[in-house]
């Protein structure tokens, strides 16, 4: 367990600089392919590296569980789920004739003036932050006690979801009789 | 900038990587996902920007959970644990979403938003 | 006051307005029209009326009833008085009148059997009837002026009895305005007076007249004023013009109106108000009757139509009457006016007999030998036309010989040979040409035999009126007496304390009787100095007034018995026919040779021409002028004021059309819709621009959030 422990904290702590940049080169790239790509199917695969940098975000943020659960339900499940989505519906790509450029340009504008005022939001506020401690070693016990004890009713209501939105998607795409 | 601010939020020239950064990258994110959910015609590319929301949203509470701790708070887990519910809830809505876009495939023939326009004046 | 007098006065003014006003309404619904009623009222009236005068007879008082009362009270001590008067002159007037009109309801019975507006007839008479009874006893100008305003009224509507004739309904209108003309002048008298005098008492005006509050200028205007009315009603020239044309009415209307009562009104408006004129104002009184008596006879002698014979004559001796109340002859005018009622109205009554025997033939060249179809009717006529002409013995003959006798009487005093001369070739004239028309009525060969084989002696209900009529003409002389009895009220003095003693007085009147009493002079004096020419008859057996006429009375009657038998035989010569059919003279020829003259006759003067052409076409000029300025112009202006309305409508419309309607009501409704539709264009449909939308929202609040804060931020 310790050795465990040093090795994870050495892990993080010595090289975060670059892991974190690499990362952050990784998530923001792909993100603006996902976002700015013509294409749809490159865009969803570039989302599926988007999703894998994050899941390396929470490992040097400390938590691995969340992590994993990241790629197996993000990457596994939802964008699966895209792609199934884009399969269905394929069709020739249009190039749509009118409107992209100044479209995205507007759209562009909008998200950079409200990305200013988060920046400036962000770095004049004076948070409230602790000192940096070291995050736990192994944290599916915790996150495991924690769901059946602290967080117990949004465990039951989040499962509660779930059984509401499957059968609800499923009732949306039911075959209809024309 | 106030030094001891920046200190206190974790910024140094040798220490490791502070708050600060990571609520930078969420935002960064986060526009980009705007930007794609605004600028994109298909319908699946707007859920795509809504997957990046969702993930900036949830690095973010995952930054403020690891800078914000305090000695006695020590075995918290909101962080992850907000994540997990984020994950679990993006899982149901892209599911409802996936049908809504079949619905939407089956009434116009297309994918695209354009075409669903009928609500209007 | 005599009670029983003043009872019968009034009976006998009510009882013909009682009968008028149920004739009047109901007279569709009783057999026969009522005339009976009509017929049976008169007679009591006139048995009445031969009571009052039975009892005047009797009685020494000049004056019996003078009762004054308010008629109209105004203010507090002030009111308009009414009265009713009866003296003498009273009491004679009312046989008169009672008496004609009761023989003419009789003689009308037959001769307007079956006319269509029988019961309105009979209804028209008596309200004359009660008019003339109520200007012969009213003792004020005021009910003197309205009674006379009414006989002219009830004159026209019987003249215009038969309206649907043309003449008929002219003539009536003509009567009415001739008339008029002649109130206007006696509206002014009365006004004068009451200006000058302050009442119009008959009582109050001899007192002021007494003692000077009327005098000089405006006495003179008083009374040519009240003179020019009694010429309009007596048809003196030059108001006589529509006395010929009433003829037009029925013939005993003509008998009752135009020959003994109406006409006579004037006569006795004169009568009565003798003591107000001044010396001036009686010598044009006595010219004005002598002119007329002298014209109107030459105009009668070359009429055709029997009934415009009697009308001309009619004016002359009315011209007689003036003429002697001019010369101051109070009594002898007064008697005249009664002897001339009687045989006057049974001239006309006769005369209506035989038009009515000649199935309304009116023509005198148609008639002739009528004495052998109708003996009774001629034998009337005869004692009638004999009265008439001054034949001595008739009663006519008394009263044309007393005015004549104060004529010469006069002039011998004061000059003016003129009214002798006038009075004296009137009498010839009216001789002349009174038989002529007997001689070619009832005399000779028939003209139109086919006329003459229809014709038969009257019904009895037409005979008895001329009988008695015919009997008074020749009797009625021997009231002469009594006549001259009635004169002792004469003078101004004498009349106010007479009117005093009957019951009503003012101190007006008091004031006059004090003075004569403390004055102590004798009648003469006082009656010259107020320039009544001949004096009162109580004056002194010696004045010259008496004397003279004392002479004269001879004289007169003398000279007009010789011209009266001058003009009956003349008349004789020209128009009775011998066995052979031919007359000694031949009228024909006459009237050849003096073409000219019987040309000027025949037309009577022109006089009626002349006058349409003055004052007719100018009144009709006037009234196409103002007729044509209501049309033009004040037309004119009604329709600029009606299409001032139109056109302000007009306007209204446009500007409500198009500024409310248009900008405010339409307007608003386009511009909400307009701005609806401009707003509708953000409901585009595209998602995408609502996210764009959405984002640009957030970034507005948060930024308002984030910056308005900022401060709270800050350590």
């Amino acid at each position: 367990m310790n050795t465990d422990t040093a090795i994870q904290t050495v892990a993080i702590w010595q090289g975060p600089n670059i892991a974190f940049w690499m990362i952050t080169l990784l998530v923001l790239g792909s993100g603006a392919v996902a976002a700015l790509s013509r294409s749809i199917v490159v865009a969803a695969f570039s989302l599926f590296f988007t999703l894998l940098g994050m899941a390396g975000y929470y490992v040097l943020l400390g938590s691995s569980f969340l992590a994993v659960t990241q790629v197996i339900i993000y990457v596994g499940g939802i964008l699966v789920l895209l792609m199934f989505g884009i399969l269905l519906t394929a069709r020739p790509m249009q190039r749509d004739p009118k409107d992209t450029h100044w479209l995205y340009l507007l759209a562009g504008t909008l998200s950079a003036a409200l990305f200013v005022v988060l920046a400036h939001l962000i770095w004049t506020v004076p948070w409230r932050a602790g000192p940096i401690q070291n995050p736990p070693v192994g944290d599916v016990r915790p996150i495991g006690h924690a769901l059946l004890t602290t967080y117990l009713l949004p465990f039951e209501v989040a499962g509660m979801t779930l059984l509401l939105c499957l059968v609800g998607a499923a009732y949306l795409v039911r075959r209809r009789e024309r | 900038m106030n030094t001891t601010l920046l200190t206190s939020a974790g910024f140094s020239s040798t220490q490791p990587v502070g708050l600060l950064w990571y609520l930078t990258a969420a935002a960064i994110l986060f526009a980009l996902g705007l930007t794609a959910c605004m600028a994109r015609r298909n319908a699946i590319g707007i859920l795509i920007g809504l997957e990046l929301i969702l993930n900036a949203a949830i690095l973010n509470f995952m930054a403020f959970w690891r800078f914000g701790q305090s000695a006695t708070n020590d075995t918290s887990m909101a962080g992850p644990m907000m994540g997990i519910f984020i994950i679990v809830l993006a899982a149901c809505e892209a599911a409802v979403a996936l049908a809504i876009l079949l619905n939407l495939y089956f009434n116009f023939g297309s994918v695209e938003v354009d075409k669903a326009n009928r609500m209007r004046l | 006051m005599d009670h029983t007098m003043l009872k019968c006065g009034l009976a006998i003014f009510a009882l013909p307005l009682v009968s008028f006003v149920v004739l009047g309404l109901f007279n569709k619904r009783l057999p026969r029209r009522g005339d009976f009623i009509a017929t049976s009222v008169m007679g009591l009236a006139l048995g009445l009326s031969l009571y009052v005068f039975w009892r005047a007879w009797s009685d020494p008082r000049p004056v019996f009833v003078n009762l004054s009362f308010a008629w109209l009270p105004m203010e507090v001590n002030k009111a308009v008085l009414g009265g009713i008067l009866i003296d003498r002159l009273t009491a004679v007037m009312l046989v008169v009148v009672t008496l004609v009109s009761f023989l003419v309801h009789l003689f009308s019975t037959k001769y307007m059997e079956g006319d269509v507006r029988y019961g309105r007839y009979f209804a028209g008479l008596l309200l004359f009837t009660v008019s003339m009874l109520g200007l012969v006893l009213a003792n004020n100008l005021l009910y003197l002026y309205m009674f006379w305003e009414l006989v002219g009224l009830t004159s026209y509507i019987l003249i215009g009895h038969w309206f649907e004739k043309k003449s008929a309904s002219d003539a009536a209108i003509k009567a009415f305005i001739t008339t008029r003309l002649g109130d206007v002048g006696m509206f002014i008298g009365i006004m004068v007076c009451y200006l000058q005098v302050g009442s119009l008492q008959y009582g109050d005006l001899f007192a002021a007249v007494e003692q000077g509050g009327l005098s000089g200028a405006w006495r003179t205007i008083a009374g040519l004023g009240l003179f020019f009315g009694a010429m309009g009603k007596s048809a003196q020239f030059p108001l006589h013009v529509w006395l010929p044309d009433a003829m037009e009415g029925p013939t005993p209307v003509s008998a009752l109106i135009h020959a003994a009562t109406m006409v006579a009104a004037g006569v006795y408006l004169t009568g009565r108000l003798l003591p107000v004129f001044d010396p001036p104002t009686l010598l044009f009184i006595a010219y004005i009757g002598g002119f007329t008596a002298l014209f109107a006879a030459t105009i009668a002698l070359v009429q055709d139509d029997i009934k415009k014979v009697l009308a001309y004559s009619t004016v002359s001796q009315l011209g007689y009457m003036i003429l002697a109340l001019g010369v101051g002859g109070y009594v002898s005018g007064l008697f005249h006016l009664t002897t001339h009622a009687f045989f006057k109205a049974g001239l006309f009554l006769g005369a209506g007999a035989v038009i009515h025997a000649m199935h309304h033939e009116q023509s005198m060249s148609k008639y002739g030998g009528l004495r052998r179809k109708m003996p009774i009717t001629t034998v009337c006529y005869l004692l009638a036309t004999l009265a008439l002409a001054g034949f001595p013995g008739f009663s006519g003959f008394w009263s044309k010989d007393a005015i004549l006798a104060d004529v010469l009487a006069f002039a011998m005093l004061n000059g003016h040979w003129f009214l002798v001369v006038a009075g004296f070739s009137t009498v010839f004239l009216t001789a002349f040409y009174m038989f002529r028309q007997f001689f070619l009525t009832f005399t000779g060969k028939p003209r139109d035999h086919h006329a003459y084989d229809h014709a038969h002696e009257s019904p009895l209900p037409m005979l008895i009126p001329l009988i008695v009529l015919g009997t008074l003409a020749v009797v009625g002389g021997g009231m002469g007496g009594w006549f001259g009895a009635m004169n002792p009220a004469k003078s101004g003095v004498e009349q106010v304390r007479g009117l005093r003693e009957a019951g009503f007085t003012t101190p007006l009147m008091d004031s006059v009787v004090q003075q004569s009493h403390d004055a102590e002079t004798p009648h003469a004096a006082s009656s010259e100095a107020h320039g009544d020419p001949l004096g009162d008859a109580h004056a002194g057996e010696h004045s010259p007034e008496a004397e003279a006429r004392h002479k004269a009375h001879y004289m007169a009657m003398g000279l007009s018995t010789c011209l009266a038998l001058a003009g009956i035989l003349l008349g004789a010569a020209f128009y009775l026919q011998r066995k052979d059919g031919k007359t000694l003279l031949d009228p024909g020829r006459v009237a050849q040779r003096c073409s000219l003259a019987h040309r000027i006759l025949w037309n009577k003067y022109y006089l009626d021409e002349a006058y349409m052409a003055c004052f007719v076409m100018t009144t009709r000029a006037l009234a196409v002028i103002s007729a044509t300025f209501d049309r033009l112009i004040i037309d004119g202006i009604v329709n600029l004021a009606g299409w001032c309305g139109w056109a302000w409508s007009y306007l209204t419309e446009i500007f409500d059309r198009i500024v409310v309607d248009g900008w405010f009501v339409n307007g608003s409704a386009q511009t909400t819709a307009y701005m609806g539709r401009q707003v509708n264009q953000s409901q585009t449909g595209y998602v995408r621009q609502y996210l764009m939308l959405t984002v640009l929202g957030l970034l507005i609040i948060s930024s308002v959030c984030a910056y308005a804060f900022y401060g709270y931020w800050q350590p």
